[in-house]
């Protein structure tokens, strides 16, 4: 289990008039992440998703508050807990000047596997994201597909027991998008906890069974998709820019038909609660 | 190890090119200044002035290449971030640093070794003993500390050709490379004689002339190279702040 526990983060940065100023991208952060499910981070941009992610995964110092894995500290215990942490960042961070399977083998060797285990998580891991044959081509030669899979195959080369992905399907078209949630549905079938973080909410409604919704580096509400959904009404009654929520379809209808101007009724989206917490409509 | 791995793998790569351009730079400045210009110079110490200049070749150039080994990590942290990786890698931080400065000093060890033999087949008569290799491994770690420095800290790959231009350039000319530092104003002395490529140079020369050479220069270049060592160390742990 994961649990993150009033966690803030604040950085240096130049405000408009020129001078250093703190921002708080992170204010408070208080989660629980059970083993073995696929957790979303849903925010708009700026919500503080990608620094929680960083935090999470020793990349970047929280300013306060505590992270712990399993009842233990994160920090003062990195090295142990990176061991069991995978991460799929949202930039291809590869080693340009190697080819996929050398990347593949540093990664290995930075995680100590031995040399006979390497060569066999290398070969299992490229089949598993259908890569085999660009083994030894340059990651500068792979399409942007290619190196989405081949960053997740890296990820998982020392078998994490958590794998935290950063954005893992941004830019990418659909048939492969849906390759990569095939992906992640087979780790989290495997017994691999999963946070990820997205900005795509029909990604998020797909594959997790809990879902957080951030904005300004604080967390809304915490749910199951349906969860969501039960709790803030099946059916959404819109009108000229504006929306209702209704546990019942007759009500929404009801309340439609009272209106003077035109409006519609249809079941509630996970996108429209993001809307609704997030205030993006307005 | 794995940071050494790594460098090697990508050094393996493209040995062939690494040679051949590690040979151009030290070719035509024996040519211009140890056959060309060089036959008319009187050192004063009664040698040729090929044999003046091998040593202070030799300094200068694993200056240079052991600096621009480590200068990629810059490119890693700001553009590819690649350096991430091993952030988050369960790796003791100090052995990434370790590792980036042992492979510098590998490149500048080839290097220098084809330098060597370079001048021999120009006719240099330069001897070397286990303290000339000691100096050359050393002055590579500084420099490629410095490099890693660099690395660490500036934020444009534009300010990184600076250090090019401001340090390593002048260095080249002043610190007893091409001519002794004895030569120089006192207070300009003063200054140079406390830099590392000078106390690289004087030392390499003393050595490869059979002459008695300063301890405390062995002493002082040791002195840097932990200092930049212990310092990169601190800097790629405060990347995490």
């Amino acid at each position: 289990m994961i649990e993150l526990k009033n966690v803030v983060k604040r950085f240096k940065h130049k405000g408009p008039d020129g001078k250093t100023a703190i921002k708080t991208a992170v204010n408070g952060l208080s989660l629980r992440i059970n083993n073995g499910e696929i957790f979303g981070l849903l925010g708009p941009n700026g919500a503080g998703k990608t620094t929680t992610i960083r935090m999470l995964t020793t990349l970047t110092q929280p300013s306060e508050g505590k992270i712990l894995y399993d009842g233990i500290l994160l920090e003062g215990n990195e090295r142990v807990i990176k061991q069991k942490i995978g991460v799929v960042p949202q930039n291809l961070n590869f080693d340009q000047d190697l080819t996929a399977g050398e990347n593949m083998e540093l990664h290995a060797r930075l995680y100590r596997l031995p040399k006979n285990k390497r060569e066999q998580r290398i070969k299992e891991l490229l089949k598993f994201v259908e890569l085999e044959d660009v083994v030894n081509d340059s990651v500068r030669k792979l399409s942007g597909g290619m190196k989405r899979r081949l960053l997740i195959a890296r990820g998982l080369i020392h078998e994490p027991d958590v794998l935290f992905m950063d954005e893992p399907t941004v830019a990418l078209d659909p048939q492969v998008r849906r390759r990569i949630w095939e992906l992640i549905r087979q780790m989290a079938r495997r017994g691999t906890t999963v946070l990820l973080t997205t900005h795509y909410i029909e990604e998020a409604e797909a594959l997790c069974n809990r879902v957080a919704i951030m904005k300004k580096g604080t967390i809304l509400d915490v749910d199951t998709p349906e969860g969501f959904i039960d709790h803030y009404g099946r059916y959404l009654a819109e009108w000229e820019g504006s929306w209702r929520f209704f546990m019942e379809e007759a009500k929404a209808l009801d309340f439609i038909k009272s209106l003077i101007v035109k409006g519609s009724v249809r079941p509630t989206t996970l996108e429209d609660i993001f809307m609704e917490l997030t205030g993006r409509r307005e | 190890m794995t940071v050494f791995w790594r460098d090697w793998i990508v050094l393996k790569h493209r040995m062939a090119a690494f040679i051949i351009s590690r040979m151009i730079a030290p070719m035509l400045y024996m040519f211009a200044f140890g056959w060309g210009l060089g036959r008319s110079i009187d050192t004063g110490v009664g040698v040729s002035y090929l044999d003046f200049l091998v040593p202070g070749i030799l300094a200068m150039n694993s200056m240079n290449i052991s600096f621009n080994s480590v200068t990629p990590v810059h490119a890693e942290r700001v553009y590819h971030k690649s350096l991430e990786e091993y952030i988050v890698a369960p790796i003791w931080p100090p052995a990434f640093v370790i590792g980036k400065i042992t492979a510098a000093v590998l490149r500048g060890l080839i290097s220098s070794i084809i330098i060597l033999a370079l001048a021999f087949a120009f006719g240099a008569q330069v001897v070397t003993s286990i303290w000339f290799w000691l100096v050359i491994i050393m002055n590579c770690g500084i420099f490629a500390g410095i490099g890693f420095l660099a690395s660490m800290y500036l934020s444009t790959y534009e300010k990184m050709g600076q250090i090019n231009t401001y340090v390593l350039l002048p260095m080249s000319f002043l610190c007893g490379t091409f001519f002794s530092t004895k030569t120089m104003p006192d207070m300009l002395r003063l200054i140079i004689d406390i830099l590392p490529l000078t106390h690289t140079s004087v030392t390499l020369r003393a050595i490869s002339l059979g002459q008695p050479f300063e301890y405390l220069s062995v002493v002082a270049l040791l002195a840097y190279l932990v200092v930049v060592t212990v310092w990169g160390c601190r800097a790629f742990e405060d990347l995490r702040k």
